[in-house]
């Protein structure tokens, strides 16, 4: 049994890619950023994802963060379970009026100094489901919006490099 | 088409699939529902149709349809859309009431809540008349749906209500509360658990937060524009949504698509059913602490989806469906590096399967966990992937092929366990056989236009879609104002089988403890988008 998985890391090796250019010099671009996380926060970035209506396509993109390819952990970035533990809430969907409560409450709960990233066409200005009974549309008609990512869905090299932004901005 | 006992004239709803339309008189709603069960058959969807929209300048010419409720079973025989014109209101203040169906199909409660939320309608005789969508953000004598489209009037916002849940009383019961923001990276909605110790007495669902008003949206759109919309209905199904969505207006429109298109159309759906099957697979595995296999399995999703922008210009491939048929052909290079990774992912699974088959803990967490009965499936409408794992055998691709799945002989997959292994076996077997129907239709795929013009008819028509996504079955039912009325959408719904799904994870839960909940709940993958619209 395990012999058959040890195989199968061995004949997988390491799909890991090097990480996106954010309009830096290239060299040692992974180490530079994990540098710099380390620099702002003292440990890892921390992520909470919040969806305030999205249709689940930015869900399945930031998921897609986590696989081997884009090796997320291994540029100091994890998802964390609670707003409580996190530096960055990464938010999707048009808000929602039966989310609005949830996300300021979720923000509210994010220890300062924090930043939110709005991922996705929605997020950024409402999408194709724009304003309504139902929605408020972009996510900074309701909480203040460091860094957006549009796209439908943004791939996760446009999210991670998005991501990134922010954080250069606040260092910066 | 006939009902037994019913004597109903349907009319043939031009599609790929056989549908047929029907109106019913009120003795008819409730005798046509218990008829459809006897025979075996299952609630597909239940909706309000367009209602009289208050301050309609085009109320006077005649031209509104009269408010009415709508059902659509399934049989044997095919679809069929019932019509429950409802009588105009006796007298003021007085809600539009139709018999409640909750009593025959248990299902149909949560839709009939949606109804009376967005729409005005009532069951009558319902036993649970809570809200459903609104959660209290918008007056409760504002019904979206009966607005119009053009002179929609400003809402004011208002204070979200406490939730009634069911309270279980005991020795030692208590509650636990989740969401609507949940600790990993998935929809919101709100979990209430009542529990003894670790076990799972109760679980109680609240969705509805990702209600974005997508069906008020749809009556804003022009028919042909819409697609766009319906392909975010949920993202994870977009290529059957817009499938879906296109079938119900070509349908409307009596356009028959290119051959070719149809198998475009088939090609896409089949790697969005391994795209999300690989997802699923994958994340099962984490749920039971195997990262191995969400690594693994990640991995080959990834490559499938790289592959998708590579030759569909979209990673999920939203937006490549279009009314009349499809957006780009396939080159030979292209058509290539399809079959060359059937090659490659198929001996990849393969392994993977021996792997998860052989994993004695894995199976452990696997097997018994989550049941839900062949006759509790039966009873409660459980349908699509997680219908098949519990001997509910309907799959649309086998009971009525149309093009191109009329030449493929489509092979079932089902289990009767019923559990997550169960589940995830139906899973392994469906990722085989749709990379089987991949290869054959990159084989066999007829030349031809990808393309063709849709016609939006003069008269008002109706339309109606059918298509079995990853998930489950998707209906999409539409009416088509005439060209009078610049051909506006009337009415669209678009119905998830989530909707039926999700009562029945409350059932699969209980007796089981709570640490395994986000394996069986992973186990469903229902969507939470498509039911909230």
């Amino acid at each position: 049994m395990i012999w058959k998985v040890v195989k199968q890391i061995a004949k997988t090796g390491i799909r890991s890619e090097a990480a996106p250019d954010i309009g830096a010099d290239e060299a040692a671009q992974a180490a530079r950023i994990q540098q710099e996380l380390l620099d702002i926060l003292g440990q890892a970035l921390t992520i909470r994802e919040v969806d305030t209506g999205s249709c689940n396509g930015c869900e399945l993109e930031i998921n897609a963060l986590g696989n081997p390819y884009y090796n997320l952990e291994g540029l100091g970035i994890k998802f964390v379970a609670s707003p409580r533990h996190a530096d960055l809430l990464l938010v999707t969907g048009p808000v929602s009026r039966n989310m609005e409560t949830a996300l300021k409450r979720t923000y509210d709960a994010t220890p300062e100094p924090k930043l939110v990233v709005a991922v996705g066409d929605c997020a950024c200005d409402g999408g194709i489901f724009g304003e309504s009974y139902a929605t408020r549309g972009r996510v900074s008609n309701v909480i203040p919006v460091d860094e957006v990512i549009p796209g439908c869905p943004p791939p996760p090299l446009e999210i991670l490099r998005g991501i990134l932004k922010a954080v250069r901005r606040r260092v910066a | 088409m006939r009902i037994p006992g019913l004597d109903l004239e349907f009319e043939a709803l031009p599609a790929p699939v056989p549908i047929w339309y029907a109106q019913v008189i009120p003795e008819q709603w409730e005798a046509a529902a218990i008829a459809v069960r006897e025979e075996g058959g299952r609630l597909l969807a239940l909706w309000a149709g367009p209602v009289g929209q208050a301050d309609n300048s085009q109320a006077d010419n005649g031209q509104v349809p009269p408010p009415s409720m709508c059902a659509a079973y399934v049989t044997l025989e095919g679809a069929f859309w019932l019509s429950l014109p409802l009588a105009p209101l006796a007298q003021i203040g007085r809600p539009l009431v139709y018999p409640d169906l909750a009593g025959v199909f248990p299902a149909a409660a949560r839709m009939q809540r949606a109804a009376a939320d967005l729409s005005g309608v009532h069951a009558l005789g319902a036993a649970d008349l809570r809200p459903w969508l609104n959660h209290g953000a918008w007056p409760a004598d504002h019904f979206p749906l009966q607005q119009n489209p053009d002179k929609l009037p400003p809402v004011a916002a208002t204070e979200l209500v406490n939730y009634p849940f069911v309270h279980v009383d005991g020795d030692g019961v208590h509650e636990i509360a989740v969401g609507p923001v949940h600790a990993g990276i998935i929809e919101p909605g709100h979990f209430r658990f009542s529990i003894v110790g670790e076990k799972v007495l109760r679980l109680e669902q609240r969705l509805g937060y990702t209600h974005k008003g997508t069906e008020q949206r749809m009556t804003q759109l022009a028919p042909l524009q819409a697609a766009r919309l319906a392909g975010r209905v949920s993202g994870d199904s977009t290529v059957a949504y817009a499938w879906a969505y296109c079938m119900a207006l070509e349908s409307a429109c009596q356009t028959t698509i290119p051959e070719r298109a149809a198998w475009l159309r088939a090609l896409m759906l089949e790697r969005e059913r391994i795209a999300n099957h690989l997802g699923d697979l994958g994340a099962m595995g984490n749920d039971a602490a195997f990262a191995f296999g969400l690594a693994q399995f990640s991995r080959l999703r990834e490559d499938w989806l790289r592959a998708s922008k590579t030759v569909f210009g979209h990673r999920l491939m939203m937006d490549c469906i279009v009314p009349g048929g499809v957006n780009s052909d396939i080159d030979r290079a292209q058509r290539d590096l399809l079959m060359q990774q059937c090659d490659a992912v198929e001996p990849e699974v393969r392994t993977l399967f021996n792997i998860y088959e052989a994993h004695a803990g894995l199976q452990d967490r696997f097997m018994t966990a989550g049941r839900v009965t062949p006759a509790l499936a039966s009873q409660l409408g459980l349908t699509g992937l997680a219908g098949r794992a519990s001997s509910q055998a309907w799959d649309l691709r086998c009971d009525h092929p149309f093009v191109p799945y009329n030449s493929m002989e489509v092979a079932m997959a089902t289990h009767h366990n019923g559990d997550v292994a169960a589940r995830v076996q139906v899973r392994f077997d469906e990722v085989f056989e749709s990379l089987r129907l991949i290869r054959r239709m990159l084989d066999e795929m007829p030349a031809g236009d990808v393309l063709c013009p849709v016609v939006l008819p003069q008269q008002p028509t109706r339309g109606a879609g059918w298509v079995e996504g990853w998930r489950g079955e998707l209906f999409v039912a539409l009416e088509l104002g005439g060209a009078d009325q610049a051909n506006r959408i009337q009415r669209c719904h678009l119905h998830d089988p989530s909707w039926q799904n999700w009562p029945v994870l409350e059932h699969a839960i209980m007796g089981n403890i709570v640490p395994d909940f986000p394996l069986i709940n992973k186990s469903f993958n229902l969507s939470y988008s498509g039911q909230d619209l």
